[in-house]
């Protein structure tokens, strides 16, 4: 980077701070794992325990086997959820992101303010009577009630069509066109491996927070019906003194995330503070 | 007729492309929103029984003791969790900005946090805030301060669960910071540096005038998600919404689910409270923004 090569360099204090900031980022997810796989009673250790034990697998059979969390239900729930609305938010931004950005129809300009507008609302302000359609619905306690509200997102719109104004030359599209494709047929050969990279960030932060959501899923789902945080809920309010296995239970719910953060780290950090910048 | 059929697609599609999110928005965003208004000038319960009563249900708000608590509570622990939380995390940006080696490792380690579900975090803070053997009094005893009740205090209970939101949303703070950061030519601190000013003070006269549209963006998101505040003291409280038994860190939120959901499903005073809790997001994000202008002169 150019600018960054004129810049101060780090003293010992900033490493020092940020080894820091790191450690205690760390810290509590680590102390999950700790807690999980220790025996009950090492929880009332003075000190507390900093190494892990021995009792995973044990922790995490009496987890299972515990029927008011129906944990194992809560992960299968929550994979289904999560997945189904990522992929659906991304389906439905990219087509949106493309149409925005590359065709030109009217009312395009204001129906892309009333998309930025919906941004700034916050869901709390509907949750009475979105609860009140489920129920009209039906759907109160099933998974639709977690899935169809939450297939397409504003973000996920504008962060496509921002992406697809600078990735997808206009040249490109008129070839194709002048080439015989269909605009359907456009998005998918031509716009959509363009969109590839953003489109992959925009499926795991979506993944990540339709995993993480937990007012609404609390609000509508019903307790034989859980999604893997219901679960965590249910286990962390009705067994309070167990903390290995409620221990165990997050440490576990974590696992998805921390696999797809490892792998995938720097690319949600890209996506994250390209955001930033381009507001 | 080929033609003609390409014309259709090249009109038609654009709307068929951009109508889900309008037509699931419509259904599930908008008409909920709205619908909250006109429910909240109703008696209305779970049996679906309503009448209107007008402004009643506001009215009612302005002598319900639980509601300025948990309203106070809101704002106490908004407050109280927003503040250091932004102030740290341009101090980490700030440290991010220099030259340095691993920093990419730097950076994930502190987005960490940031991908633990909400639930994770309760559960996970509350055991080391727990009264007699929580992580948290056995380091505060090492200092040779005397364990603390987390749970039964405001003060406390209002930083334990500050402690929780700055642990989850500091380091994402500081990544939008950064990117912002980069931002800044490098020349102005050049100039500052021929022209002997210290790096603290670069850091104020210039990166943190420049990150001014940055501050406000974080601030205001830290504001709609500090208000909305439910999780983190629900798991605090060991899953009863009241928020401890004097309810001393019973949030606007829980307060909202007591009356609409958990207690009389009051669905009428709880969406009053809902207009209610928006309309402090909106003066509170006014509040910022007049803040982070008036830091402009």
């Amino acid at each position: 980077m150019r600018a960054g090569s004129r810049l101060w360099h780090a003293s010992p204090l900033t490493y020092l701070g940020l080894i820091l900031a790191v450690v205690l980022s760390a810290f509590p997810i680590y102390w999950t794992f700790i807690v999980a796989s220790r025996s009950n009673d090492a929880i009332n250790d003075v000190p507390p325990p900093l190494l892990p034990g021995s009792h995973l697998a044990e922790n995490t059979s009496r987890l299972l086997a515990n029927d008011d969390a129906l944990f194992l239900y809560g992960l299968a729930n929550s994979l289904i959820v999560s997945l189904v609305v990522a992929f659906s938010v991304v389906l439905f931004s990219t087509l949106a992101g493309f149409a925005f950005a590359k065709l030109r129809f009217r009312g395009r300009n204001a129906l892309l303010l009333v998309i930025v507008a919906t941004m700034m609302v916050p869901t709390q302000l509907g949750l009475i009577p979105l609860y009140m359609l489920m129920v009209e619905l039906g759907w109160q306690g099933t998974l639709q009630a977690v899935i169809v509200p939450f297939l397409v997102t504003g973000f996920g719109v504008f962060m496509m069509r921002q992406y697809a104004d600078a990735a997808v030359p206009d040249q490109l599209i008129e070839a194709a066109r002048v080439d015989g494709c269909s605009t359907l047929r456009i998005y998918w050969n031509v716009v959509l491996p363009a969109l590839r990279p953003a489109a992959a960030v925009l499926f795991l932060l979506q993944f990540m927070q339709t995993w993480n959501e937990f007012l609404w899923s609390f609000v509508v789902l019903d307790p034989d019906t859980p999604t893997v945080q219901m679960s965590l809920k249910a286990l962390a309010t009705a067994y309070y003194t167990d903390y290995s296995q409620v221990f165990a239970g997050t440490a576990i719910a974590t696992v998805p995330l921390l696999l797809v953060f490892v792998v995938f780290g720097r690319q949600i950090i890209g996506g994250i503070m390209e955001g930033a910048v381009k507001q | 007729m080929r033609h003609r059929l390409s014309r259709l697609d090249t009109t038609l599609s654009p709307y068929l492309y951009v109508a889900p999110f309008f037509v699931l928005f419509a259904v599930f965003g908008l008409f909920p929103l709205l619908y909250t208004l006109w429910v909240s000038l109703h008696d209305w319960n779970l049996l679906g029984g309503h009448t209107f009563v007008g402004l009643d249900n506001y009215t009612a708000l302005l002598d319900d003791e639980h509601f300025w608590n948990a309203t106070g509570n809101t704002v106490g622990m908004f407050v109280l969790s927003t503040v250091p939380q932004l102030l740290l995390a341009l101090a980490i940006a700030n440290a991010l900005h220099k030259r340095m080696r691993a920093r990419t490792a730097v950076r994930l380690g502190i987005l960490l946090p940031n991908i633990t579900s909400v639930a994770a975090v309760g559960i996970v803070f509350s055991l080391l805030f727990a009264n007699n053997f929580g992580l948290a009094n056995w380091v505060l005893g090492l200092a040779g301060v005397d364990p603390v009740n987390w749970t039964a205090e405001k003060w406390s209970s209002w930083s334990a669960i500050a402690v929780m939101v700055d642990w989850r949303w500091t380091g994402w703070n500081a990544l939008i910071y950064l990117a912002a950061m980069q931002t800044i030519p490098a020349d102005l601190y050049e100039a500052a540096a021929i022209e002997g000013a210290s790096a603290w003070k670069q850091f104020w006269r210039i990166t943190v005038p420049l990150l001014r549209p940055t501050i406000l963006f974080t601030a205001i998101i830290a504001t709609i998600g500090g208000m909305q505040l439910f999780a983190e003291p629900l798991l605090l409280a060991s899953g009863r919404i009241e928020g401890g038994s004097l309810r001393q860190f019973q949030t606007l939120s829980m307060y909202i689910y007591e009356r609409a959901f958990g207690r009389d499903f009051d669905y009428g005073y709880g969406s009053a409270m809902a207009w209610v809790l928006f309309l402090l997001i909106l003066v509170a994000s006014l509040i910022n923004f007049a803040l982070v202008r008036r830091g402009a002169r």
